[in-house]
């Protein structure tokens, strides 16, 4: 018998081109999807190095960091010649690009699934630390730097030294009023933002496998946040379910040819890992970030901590700064904190499910007076169905600023901005000092957090809403 | 990509963890088409005031760190974002060493790419050169990559490791496309025997 494997061996060693002495492995990457932020840079290096794209069929490009997503509204100059250059760049290089006005278009991480361009089994990267998002597939997929991308590009291969394993085990069943979003934020308040450095994670567990596969994009999203460039969960029904007729997924004989081959992919029993952690998400509560770290979690009971009851220096020194730059008292309770903001959307919570979540807590309720709120659907797929499904109109009864799709708030590098001291309940996957504007303040929650806090004006605890 | 062989310089400390991409370099400036020019807006938010006067306190604003080329560290350094705009602008200012207990993983990956050395020490290890580059009088450290040691400003070494790849990439200032392609058989090889037993994996896009 040979050693049992896991999802991780398999898709490594299958992916193997070449191996060093050393143990630095040369990867064949299936799949590279491009977006205009990280890839001119690239692009200028294989035409100054006179280099050819090896695999432009292999190759998908999106504009969606820099777009407004009120289409009406102005794009500075810089942002315009990003998107300009990348339209000239694959024009060149023969890459699909889906145009902004193309209903595919989208966020790199919520279209590529939606597409069935992210496949089980298969290595996929993105200039985009995101990346992760795609392991919800049985991927292995992870953030790349720019210069990578070249590499990719050029070769369409990926010098990567050995990684490690960790397996991330959710049991329980999540209860009322949490999510696939409460259960990540959940994970990494436990385990923090440096535990999955140097590793790959395998979720398992029964809570990961009762997720849908929007809930389990989520998860796997915010791998990043715990420290790990990419997150796995293995492939079965519900994945095959999600993918069968996508427009790039396999068709006909070569399906059932490919989930033959999918089937063996997770696993095997006895496989062994570098590192291991628990959860139990029965009985947790929704929850909330309160500082700038994606760590700096705590359930919506909660109050916010105070720096004198942390023993370790270092991390005192963070709550303390964390405190200031939130403009926040120890001692204060979560559900006190007024917010004038708030964002669904982004890749952690775009898709479909998510915007039925809001529209659930939306219904027959009006958004506070004077809340600025952000619904920005992941693609123009989802937007569309959002509105066939009428979930779009019950957004706009109820006072909620439903737009156009684009990363919009969660990095703003677009338009779509905090002002210093501005506070919004956000639904992206970071809380860092600056991150949705300088001097902004982001608390990141699940689409029905955001949803009760647009209406209360505090963030609040949605099962109170959801109650009855 | 400029070697990097040994380098000695002003160390700065930034006794913070999870410093991360975002502070580095907010998210405005990735709007370039370029690598360049970047060091400018270093840890801007922290650097600088909304009125783009300097920030009197922030460790780089002060001499004699106005010139660091090393930067000692809290734990988990760079976390975040991929953007290499982070890497680009730590060059660009001038450094070409980040000392910490940890680092993210894509941030790391990125500094070899451009030729800047991350060095993981233990947490005393860190202490000491915290230390060290808090001494205003000389905060000088040396960073020898020939013999894996930084040396401490009483004399003293302290070792550290490094894959042999990437220390001999950044000894010798090569450039891994270059000898990718190199290898441009096997890549060939192993397309075709992908091609063979996973044919899906070509489906054609959508038209």
């Amino acid at each position: 018998m040979s050693k049992p494997r896991t999802l991780l061996d398999k898709i490594w060693d299958s992916h193997t081109v070449d191996t060093q002495e050393d143990g630095t492995c040369l990867l064949y990457i299936d799949r590279h999807i491009i977006h205009e932020v990280t890839s001119p840079q690239p692009f200028e290096g294989l035409t100054l190095a006179g280099r050819k794209l090896r695999r432009p069929d292999l190759t998908l490009a999106v504009i969606d960091h820099n777009i407004a997503t009120d289409r009406s509204e102005a794009i500075p100059e810089d942002s315009q010649l990003q998107i300009d250059t990348l339209r000239r760049n694959c024009e060149a290089f023969g890459v699909t690009l889906f145009e902004v006005d193309d209903p595919r278009n989208g966020i790199v991480h919520i279209i590529g699934p939606e597409q069935g361009f992210t496949l089980p089994g298969v290595t996929l990267v993105c200039g985009d630390s995101h990346t992760a998002t795609h392991g919800a597939f049985g991927a292995l997929a992870f953030g790349i730097g720019t210069s990578e991308v070249e590499h990719v590009m050029a070769s369409q291969t990926l010098l990567q030294a050995p990684v490690k394993s960790m397996r991330i085990t959710v049991d329980g069943e999540l209860p009322f009023g949490c999510t696939a979003k409460d259960l990540i934020l959940a994970l990494i308040g436990k385990i923090g933002t440096a535990a999955g450095t140097g590793h790959v994670i395998e979720y398992t567990g029964p809570a990961i496998t009762s997720l849908s596969m929007e809930g389990r994009m989520t998860v796997s999203n915010m791998t990043i946040e715990a420290g790990a460039r990419a997150g796995l969960i293995a492939p079965d029904e519900k994945t095959f379910e999600y993918l069968k007729g996508r427009p790039f997924a396999p068709k006909g004989a070569d399906w059932d040819a490919a989930v033959a081959h999918w089937q063996t992919l997770p696993s095997d029993n006895g496989a062994t890992y570098d590192k291991e952690a628990t959860l139990n998400v029965s009985d947790i509560v929704p929850q909330v970030t309160w500082g700038t770290s994606p760590e700096d979690v705590i359930p919506i009971t909660g109050v916010v901590p105070d720096p004198k009851d942390v023993p370790n220096p270092e991390k005192a020194a963070a709550v303390k700064r964390a405190c200031e730059y939130m403009g926040l008292k120890p001692g204060t309770k979560m559900t006190d904190v007024e917010i004038d903001t708030i964002f669904v959307g982004a890749c952690t919570n775009g898709r479909i499910e998510d915007i039925r979540e809001v529209a659930r807590v939306a219904k027959g309720r009006k958004v506070k007076e004077g809340m600025r709120t952000l619904i920005v659907p992941g693609s123009g797929l989802v937007k569309q169905q959002a509105e066939q499904e009428g979930l779009a109109q019950i957004l706009i009864d109820a006072g909620f600023d439903w737009r156009e799709p684009g990363c919009s708030m969660c990095l703003a590098m677009n338009v779509d901005q905090l002002q210093p001291g501005e506070r919004c309940a956000a639904t992206s996957n970071r809380n860092f000092e600056g991150r949705q504007g300088r001097g902004g303040r982001t608390h990141l929650v699940s689409p029905a957090m955001a949803a009760a806090a647009a209406i209360t004006g505090k963030l609040t605890d949605v099962r109170d809403m959801l109650n009855g | 990509m400029d070697k990097f062989n040994t380098l000695t310089g002003v160390a700065a400390p930034m006794d913070m963890i999870n410093i991360d991409t975002d502070k580095i370099i907010p998210k405005l400036h990735l709007r370039t088409i370029k690598r360049t020019g970047l060091g400018k807006v270093l840890f801007e938010e922290m650097r600088f005031e909304t009125d783009g006067s300097e920030k009197p306190d922030f460790i780089l604003n002060k001499e004699p760190y106005r010139n660091s080329k090393i930067i000692v560290a809290g734990d988990n350094f760079g976390c975040g974002s991929s953007r290499e705009h982070a890497p680009w602008a730590l060059l660009d200012f001038g450094i070409r060493c980040v000392i910490s207990t940890s680092f993210a993983d894509i941030f790391y990956n990125n500094c070899f790419k451009n030729g800047i050395l991350p060095i993981r020490v233990t947490k005393d290890q860190l202490d000491a050169l915290m230390a060290d580059a808090s001494d205003t009088e000389n905060p000088e450290l040396t960073v020898d990559l020939v013999n894996m040691e930084i040396k401490r400003p009483n004399g003293v070494t302290v070792p550290f490791e490094l894959d042999a790849f990437r220390r001999e990439c950044l000894l010798d200032g090569l450039d891994d496309i270059g000898l990718t392609m190199q290898k441009g058989d096997k890549i060939d090889g192993f397309e075709a025997q992908q091609n063979q037993a996973q044919p899906w994996l070509n489906s054609a896009p959508p038209a």
